[in-house]
């Protein structure tokens, strides 16, 4: 599979996720959301690129209570919980902000 | 990520055998194992061109090598008690999703090869030759068999479908055609050591973290060690326990367990997975290597106990294999069961009180319990028979004031899968998930409906993951799963550091005091 972004095609995975981590680019995330019916706010992109900045550090997404202890930090307390960060990203924070972010699925029994 | 095209099945009061809709779910297939995942775990990158004889010859290798198996495929008389046993069944109405049905595909190929009557033949016997279509109903309908064991306690024989898909999946690995979902994990436990490919410094900051926000929210510093040599016990939990929700609750429980004990504990980071996915795809081989990186961390780490944390099929492992794929373990400690299940563990400290319990703290919720399939149908727990029913119930009821056991049908050894086990969690199977976890949202509702429940705890990593990602479609809410081990936490009263060491020596000395007269 492929995603068309400026005329240009980056390879996915059958899930939609980008096979080369370094192709990432933040058209592709706004291209990626526009598949889904959903539009990326300011909000959207704090997540993103917190999980960019984590994977980068730790070649791995962050823990779902990592990741809304962190947004907590950036947003407000009352923003960081998953019940927010579903919110946000409907098919969940976890795989479905990965996703946009460039990363990996996280895989396993999660 | 479109919204996945399936009707999610109604909920009735009680599961009502459904009428039969031939092929309904042919279409569900897992993604398959791309050449890397595949040649990482001794297995063709792709199909191979001989993959009929591939396929026979090992065939016939696994029922020279197991013989279960080889009694389970002679053994039935299609008497029909298994056809509306499965979750599976019940929730799609696929008939290939009958039990007996189910082992049929893999049968009537066994027949035709290593049979004389079905060599002879083979109309008469419902014997057939392995096709292309018979490897793809085979794709299909082995990757609908959650292993959850449930057919078979109704099964006058014992027939396993369970091994029969194990073996099923392991002959389609064998030519080349293994799942994407379980293969790939497979590969990351043996490089990195877990399910998730959590690295060594994500894990240690991901502890660390956990650390302060226990510590922020009861002014005690709970440790959550990892990699400590000389620790007592190693704690094996499934890798989820870091990273999802309610899973995490669940670790943060364990911890104060080994903290209000006195038990001096640690995670191990090459072993930072208690899951065995070897078992789903029926490989001895790989089932082993992931064992042996838990002997190989206990013998490193010097510690005297091995606990498993929540996982379900981690704990068929462990109880019933371990030994044979792993051991011998006599530089344990042979005071304790090797290995120990954490509830063994909190539930012993409860009954010495050892742990100070306050079940008030969990009066915001009213909780049934779902038996793991793993755990209720493939091991034990304590000493006594049906252990694995007791004792977590006893651990529940010891720190929550509202209990409500779901329908018999539905709990001890006759639970319903959550519908995601044996390697099919997978967001590529999420129809099947949806429709098999039916049974149990019914046996659910029932409670919610007639005594007000509000939660439902489960022990197993899957269960968790599963029934966070399909409550939503029964129009439950995600967060009414909770880990037993959460309501442990809630529960413990934790004191400031220096009053609880002090209890402890004087217990012991109590002890020494004891012994000595």
């Amino acid at each position: 599979m492929a995603l068309e972004v400026n005329g240009k095609s980056f390879e996915t995975d059958e899930e939609g996720y980008l096979a080369n981590l370094n192709d990432w680019q933040p058209e592709l995330a706004d291209a990626m959301a526009e598949a889904d019916g959903a539009e990326l706010g300011e909000n959207h992109w704090e997540v993103i690129n917190f999980l960019r900045s984590y994977y980068e550090e730790y070649q791995i997404a962050p823990a779902v209570r990592v990741l809304t202890k962190a947004i907590g930090k950036k947003l407000g307390k009352d923003k960081g919980n998953s019940k927010y960060l579903y919110e946000l990203f409907p098919y969940g924070p976890a795989k479905q902000a990965c996703k946009y972010a460039g990363l990996p699925k996280p895989t396993g029994c999660v | 990520m479109a919204a996945a095209e399936f009707e999610t099945p109604k909920i009735r009061e009680y599961p009502i055998i459904p009428r039969l809709q031939e092929g309904v779910m042919a279409h569900s297939k897992p993604y398959v194992a791309k050449p890397d995942f595949q040649e990482k775990l001794g297995y063709p990158g792709e199909l191979v061109d001989n993959w009929k004889e591939v396929a026979i010859e090992k065939m016939g290798e696994l029922t020279g090598k197991y013989r279960s198996l080889q009694v389970f495929l002679d053994s039935c008389v299609k008497c029909g008690a298994c056809t509306d046993k499965c979750h599976y069944y019940l929730g799609t109405s696929d008939p290939k999703n009958m039990p007996v049905a189910r082992q049929d595909l893999f049968r009537k190929v066994y027949r035709r090869y290593y049979t004389l009557s079905g060599k002879l033949f083979p109309k008469l016997v419902g014997a057939e030759d392995l096709t292309e279509e018979v490897l793809d109903d085979w794709y299909s309908y082995f990757h609908q068999c959650s292993q959850c064991r449930r057919c078979s306690v109704y099964c006058p024989y014992g027939i396993d479908t369970a091994e029969i898909s194990m073996a099923a999946r392991e002959v389609m690995d064998a030519v080349g055609k293994g799942q994407k979902y379980c293969n790939e994990i497979i590969g990351k436990v043996h490089v990195i050591g877990n399910n998730l490919g959590l690295p060594e410094p994500a894990l240690a900051d991901t502890l660390e973290g956990l650390e302060e926000d226990v510590e922020e929210e009861t002014g005690v510093q709970v440790r959550f060690p990892l990699d400590e040599k000389g620790a007592e016990v190693l704690l094996v939990t499934p890798s989820a326990d870091f990273f999802a929700e309610p899973h995490i609750d669940g670790l943060i429980g364990y911890a104060k367990v080994f903290h209000q004990a006195g038990i001096s504990w640690t995670l191990s980071s090459y072993a930072s997975e208690a899951a065995n996915f070897g078992m789903f795809i029926g490989s001895y081989e790989n089932m082993q290597k992931l064992a042996l990186r838990i002997r190989q961390a206990a013998l490193d780490l010097g510690v005297k106990r091995i606990v498993f944390g929540e996982c379900g099929h981690a704990w068929r492992v462990a109880y019933s294999f371990l030994n044979t794929l792993a051991g011998p373990f006599d530089f344990l400690d042979p005071d304790y069961p090797v290995p120990q299940h954490i509830c063994e563990v909190t539930h012993g400290l409860i009954e010495q009180g050892k742990l100070t319990l306050d079940p008030s703290q969990n009066d915001d919720m009213v909780l049934t319990y779902h038996d793991s399939c793993n755990v209720a149908r493939a091991s034990r727990m304590g000493d006594r028979p049906g252990g694995q029913f007791e004792i977590p119930r006893e651990v529940i009821r010891s720190v929550c004031n509202h209990y409500v056991d779901m329908p018999s049908y539905s709990i001890g050894e006759g639970t319903y899968c959550c519908g995601g086990g044996g390697g099919l969690l997978t967001d590529d199977l999420i129809e099947l998930r949806v429709k098999g976890a039916l049974p149990r949202m019914e046996a659910l509702k029932n409670v919610v409906d007639d005594y007000g429940v509000t939660h439902m705890a489960a022990m197993c990593a899957i269960c968790k993951s599963q029934f966070s990602k399909v409550f939503p479609y029964y129009d439950f809410q995600m967060d009414q799963v909770v880990s037993v081990h959460q309501l442990v936490g809630n529960a413990i009263v934790l004191q400031p550091e220096e009053e609880n060491r002090s209890e402890a020596d004087q217990s012991e000395e109590a002890q020494d005091q004891a012994e000595a007269a």
